[in-house]
């Protein structure tokens, strides 16, 4: 049996597939989806939830390609988030000690030649 | 005279261990809102059929005081017992002794219990209630439970396996469910997780509800797990004992067959789907026209619904339906929808049931979320789940088909033994827009209106290809068919096939897309 809110009658809303629009129902799940962004190579997310247990640079800082941003320590296991590319550091948005979500944003950065 | 003296003292014996945890445990359970796992198995097993084994088990552990604690029966009930005549094994998870935990030898009454339900080759019903593993047990608990899945592991396809959760069921233990054939969860009193709300916020400081998190509604909605969803334990019972009338005992059997009976639905088959291929409809109205007494008992109802599954009869005789659902989505087949059918078919497969489709459907979903979910691996699950089902599979039509979906539901080429289509099916590559878009690309662009061009195209399209004709002419349909033959034929189509053998490269195993 389900509940009396799963029984009201719902109005069918416009849904494309390919070139046709169909008047169908979306599911809860479908409207809680994510919507795609593309990632800017300068915003420095967590890839898993954990503990910022030590950061190595200062906001302003030029940090060199392979240089470790941050320790991260994560389902116990101390994970060096390293910068992709040579770049300044434009914002610190964690501090030692914050316990964040996973896609948190943690660090921006900024091109060395601006 | 001594003899009757021992009868007293089993008596007195049975009667304290049957009491579980005791009174003030009992009524913990009650003001929970649970009933016990006594009361449980009595209520699902036909009245008087019920026999208990291993009431008088004991754990052997002897560290952190162990040694001076007993545990009636070990926190754990298992015997064996009717539904509807039905010989079953059951076990049921006691929360009133030491939190229904789960030590070495709660998990090996489980288990002797499994490994009879797989000789006697009659389904297993497990009532999980569980706090856990029993910690002071160490790592004999997390035996426990490896032995546990490695017969649910073993059991799968020989023997239908049912779990029922009516109360935590976390960590390890849910695994066992997962496992198993079918999920049963009640509102407000099911909670599945593998780490807890606590875990959860410590780790991550996320502040959850185990509601929220694990809930009866999140498994039966959002996450799948769970198969029926129930608002109160009785109903669920109530389902537990239809979805056993309807499936065989074991896979070397067929199920029950009872009187056949006329539909009674008062929907006329033929005035149910809309003239406007957009427009949605429920396409378990077309099955309530289908099935003897028009009773369909549905499987995964509230997750992705854009499929429908379930089991019905025909002529008594039971059959399963996957349908697409035009109702939600579009009826399109996404990562969900895909997994949902793909795993019922091969239930039904093992379990000798037939299988049959009724098809709506414009495609596969398009989105990011869905290509990066893995859509192509879980897409396939369909295709390898009908090509691999040797039971009798036959496919109705009923609107739209097109491209790939045409394909994985159960399409000819996937070894379908017959396919109808209603005369308003448009069997083609794709939607006519799409399709018309592409062939009549340089016209279209040629033409001074491009609009009005396009319209003309895809009408064109429409007239030539958006039918069950072209598909008919190639022998990918056997015949196109009236709605109001529907059922008959089905009967037909079923009673020729119930001789049916398809034969399979012998192997260990097929490798499906996991």
């Amino acid at each position: 049996m389900l509940k009396e809110e799963d029984k009201t009658k719902k109005e069918p809303v416009d849904f494309a597939v390919t070139a046709r629009k169909y008047k169908t129902l979306l599911t809860r799940k479908y409207k809680e989806r994510k919507p795609w962004t593309t990632p800017s190579p300068y915003e420095i997310y967590s890839y898993i939830p954990g503990t910022v247990i030590r950061i190595l640079v200062d906001e302003g800082d030029k940090a060199k390609e392979g240089d470790t941003l941050l320790i991260l320590e994560a389902m116990k296991m101390q994970n060096r988030v390293e910068i992709p590319f040579s770049a300044r550091i434009k914002k610190i948005n964690i501090k030692e000690g914050d316990r964040i979500p996973k896609d948190f944003l943690m660090i921006e950065l900024e091109s060395i030649e601006k | 005279m001594s003899l009757r003296k021992n009868i007293v003292a089993l008596r007195r014996k049975k009667a304290i261990v049957q009491k579980g945890g005791g009174d003030e445990a009992i009524e913990k359970q009650i003001s929970m809102g649970k009933m016990t796992a006594r009361e449980r198995i009595l209520s699902l097993l036909d009245p008087d059929s019920f026999h208990e084994y291993d009431l008088f088990v004991e754990h052997e552990e002897r560290n952190f005081g162990m040694d001076r604690k007993a545990l009636p029966g070990d926190g754990v009930i298992t015997g064996t017992g009717t539904i509807s005549g039905a010989p079953v094994c059951i076990y049921a998870q006691d929360f009133t002794v030491m939190g229904g935990s789960l030590g070495l030898k709660h998990a090996r009454k489980i288990t002797k219990i499994m490994d009879h339900a797989l000789k006697m080759k009659i389904p297993c019903i497990g009532i999980n209630d569980s706090g856990g593993a029993r910690i002071q047990e160490g790592i004999g608990a997390l035996a426990g439970y490896g032995e546990i899945f490695y017969r649910n592991t073993l059991a799968s396809g020989v023997i239908p396996q049912i779990s029922v959760i009516l109360g935590p069921c976390a960590g390890g233990a849910v695994y066992s469910p997962a496992l198993t054939d079918f999920v049963f969860v009640v509102e407000g009193i099911s909670k599945m997780f593998i780490t807890g709300p606590n875990v959860i916020e410590t780790v991550l400081g996320e502040k959850i509800s185990q509601e929220n998190l694990g809930g009866a509604r999140v498994h039966a909605e959002i996450t799948g797990n769970a198969h029926f969803y129930a608002l109160s334990e009785k109903e669920c019972f109530q389902q537990i004992k239809e979805l056993i009338n309807l499936i065989p005992h074991n896979n070397e059997q067929k199920a029950v067959s009872i009187a056949p009976k006329r539909p009674k639905s008062n929907k006329k088959i033929d005035n149910i789907i809309p003239a406007d291929p957009r427009q949605p409809y429920d396409v378990r109205d077309i099955i309530h026209t289908l099935t003897d007494d028009s009773k369909f008992l549905e499987v995964h109802e509230l997750w992705a619904p854009n499929i429908v599954i379930g089991f019905g009869r025909l002529d008594g005789e039971t059959v399963a339906f996957v349908a697409n659902q035009p109702m939600y989505l579009a009826g399109v087949l996404d990562c969900d929808s895909s997994n949902k059918a793909a795993r019922f078919i091969r239930f039904c497969d093992s379990f000798n049931i037939p299988i049959i489709t009724l098809e709506d459907m414009p495609g596969y979903l398009p989105g990011v979320d869905q290509e990066h979910a893995g859509v192509i691996r879980h897409g396939a699950k369909v295709l390898y789940a009908y090509s691999e089902a040797t039971v009798p599979k036959i496919t109705v039509v009923l609107r739209k088909a097109y491209g790939g979906g045409y394909i994985a539901m159960n399409s000819r080429h996937l070894g379908a033994d017959f396919m109808f289509a209603w005369p308003d099916a448009e069997i083609a590559v794709m939607g006519p827009e799409g399709a018309a878009n592409i062939i009549f690309r340089k016209e279209i662009m040629e033409a001074e209106d491009q609009d009005a061009m396009r319209q003309v195209k895809v009408k064109e399209y429409i007239e030539k290809f958006a039918n069950p004709y072209v598909a008919a002419s190639k022998g990918f349909i056997d015949a196109v068919i009236e709605p109001t033959e529907t059922r008959e034929l089905l009967l037909h189509a079923l009673s020729v096939s119930k001789n049916k053998y398809d034969h399979r490269p012998v192997k260990k195993h097929g490798i499906p897309p996991f």
